[in-house]
């Protein structure tokens, strides 16, 4: 699978990722070679073969819907790069140019 | 201090005031501080183990001896503990504390263990080398200027060079295995659904299970008897199968050896003699060793490969920047929150799976790679699981040579890959398997083989695990 280099922009940008420059081309030189390996799957007749999903045979484990403090407000916001006292802080989203 | 390879013999020893909790943990402080250079842990927690080692000599003159009393553990920089911090090696992650503590981390914590630290590792535990940390490559005791092996590379140099009795690690392709192999312990990957992996940070979560590195079978069935069981907090943890028992009968079992693994052409020669030593061991002591073909065997990694890194393309999309973690100085708005914050927090491989999961996923290649790979792990699993009902164990090299130097495989992905060929194939089928440290290369470089059994034969595998090291030169 030949990978352009606007190929690697279109997964960059799915996925939140940005690279510039030699960091570009070594991931696109990378992406085409891994994915020759992976090629390889071809090879292996799947015809009729279900696709493996789920790796266990559980089906529906539920419990009980019971309300539970795990997590206090305080906690919650412990780990925030920025917050103040009740909300986590954002860069503004609503009201900016958005291509 | 004397340097103990069972559970049972500290136990022993602090029961009869030998030793104390309080000695014992001030010895692997001692060992930390003597191997800092091998970089095996990124946190020591000193004064919290010297408080709970007090608390456990004063439990035990009490006679409260618990299950897991004097056993000091170190835990892979992937798993969650109260109030600890924790970052799978990643800038991402700087500052974070966990506000719970994974299930297994829970139970063993109940059981009376000490926590002495978190290990360095591969970077979210992608890599096979310890290379891909953020905190720089962890050194093999055996041989400084050689890896350890990864994902799980800190833990196995901190049971390896006495830093720790116990370590937990986690496996997705062989992350326990290979570091054991490499080090020259034991290492155990459960069956899938077998172990929580609540708190466990995701990587692929139809692969990923927790695991331990140990100096003996029985600790390493000890510690497996712990952390197993349901979980409400992790619905895929079996509900309708428990480990099956084993009775060991006769004593006699039926090995089952690879074809293409021992005559492949990758396989380092004293990989290859130590196995047919075991070979030859086992049958001479009476047990059956028989040889099967597995044509898939190359499709394995390619399959993984797909599969892992879809999964974990999906899996770090959490790390936005936006709730917890790192977020970059960069960010303006939400886009480049997301963008600057995860191009500046993730390394190199990282980026490459989620790239590469990223592209199976999408919506042109979905079928062709993703689906197709789904499609051959089923055949996988089947083949697997029909050679395992016709056998006791099969038994393959855990890897295809001793740990590889420093810098070896570093700027070729595909060879660092080629790393799991061996122990993909129990992720893929999600079958337990067990590195055992059967032999010695001709350089005096640790060699595992590994043993694996059916869906939730962790018994048999432990049983048949020490008649393969009972016949070990």
């Amino acid at each position: 699978m030949k990978i352009t280099g606007e190929k690697v922009d279109q997964l960059a940008k799915l996925a939140r990722l940005s690279f510039e420059g030699e960091e570009k081309e070594a991931i696109r030189n990378d992406l085409e070679n891994i994915l020759e390996m992976c090629e390889k799957l071809n090879e292996v007749d799947t015809n009729g073969v279900e696709p493996l999903i789920y790796m266990t045979d559980n089906v529906n484990v539920l419990r009980n819907d019971e309300v539970k403090q795990e997590i206090t407000h305080e906690e919650a916001l412990k780990n925030a790069p920025k917050k103040d006292s009740d909300f986590f802080r954002v860069p503004k989203v609503i009201g900016q140019q958005n291509d | 201090m004397k340097s103990y390879n069972r559970i049972s013999e500290i136990q022993a020893d602090l029961q009869s005031g030998h030793i104390s909790c309080l000695d014992l943990v001030r010895s692997y402080l001692e060992n930390i501080r003597l191997n800092s250079h091998l970089n095996a842990f990124l946190e020591v927690w000193e004064e919290e183990a010297l408080r709970r080692a007090a608390q456990t000599d004063e439990n035990i003159r009490a006679g409260k001896m618990q299950k897991l009393s004097g056993v000091v553990i170190a835990l892979k920089d992937v798993l969650a503990y109260k109030n600890h911090k924790v970052s799978a090696s990643s800038k991402i992650l700087e500052g974070f504390e966990s506000l719970y503590s994974a299930t297994a981390v829970q139970r063993l914590e109940d059981a009376g263990a000490i926590f002495i630290g978190r290990t360095n590792c591969d970077e979210f535990a992608m890599g096979a080398s310890n290379e891909n940390s953020a905190f720089g490559p962890v050194l093999n005791a055996a041989d400084e200027t050689r890896v350890p092996g990864g994902s799980s590379g800190g833990s196995a140099v901190a049971v390896q060079a006495g830093m720790c009795h116990v370590a937990l690690g986690t496996d997705t392709g062989g992350s326990i295995r290979q570091p054991a192999s490499f080090t020259g312990v034991y290492g155990l990957k459960p069956t899938y659904g077998a172990v929580s992996r609540w708190g466990l940070l995701a990587y692929a979560s139809s692969f990923d299970q927790i695991g331990s590195f140990c100096r003996s079978v029985e600790d390493i069935e000890w510690i497996y008897n712990c952390i197993a069981g349901p979980d409400d907090q992790d619905s895929t943890v079996s509900v309708n199968h428990k480990t099956l028992p084993f009775e060991k009968g006769s004593g006699k079992y039926h090995f089952a050896v690879m074809e293409e693994a021992i005559h492949h052409p990758g396989l380092n020669e004293d990989v290859r003699s130590m196995i047919k030593t075991a070979i030859a061991n086992l049958e001479k002591a009476g047990h059956r060793v028989s040889y099967f073909r597995f044509p898939l065997l190359e499709y394995m990694v390619p399959a993984y490969y797909v599969i892992t890194t879809a999964e974990a393309s999906s899996n770090l999309s959490r790390y936005s920047g936006l709730l917890y973690g790192k977020r970059s100085t960069a960010a303006v708005d939400l886009e480049s929150t997301f963008v600057a914050s995860r191009t500046e927090g993730f390394g190199t491989e990282v980026k490459r799976r989620i790239m590469l999961g990223t592209f199976v996923l999408s919506s042109d290649y979905y079928d062709a790679y993703y689906k197709k790979a789904l499609q051959v792990r089923a055949l996988i699993r089947q083949k697997t699981l029909e050679i395992l009902d016709g056998c006791d164990a099969i038994l393959i090299p855990t890897t295809s040579s001793p740990a590889f130097k420093i810098g070896e495989k570093a700027k070729d992905p595909i060879a660092m890959y080629l790393a799991d060929l061996f122990t993909v194939q129990a992720n893929l089928a999600g079958v337990p398997a067990i590195s055992v440290p059967f032999g010695k290369s001709s350089e005096n470089l640790p060699m595992g083989l590994q043993l694996i059994t059916g869906l939730f034969e962790e018994q048999k595998l432990f049983a048949l695990s020490e008649t393969l090291m009972s016949v070990a030169e």
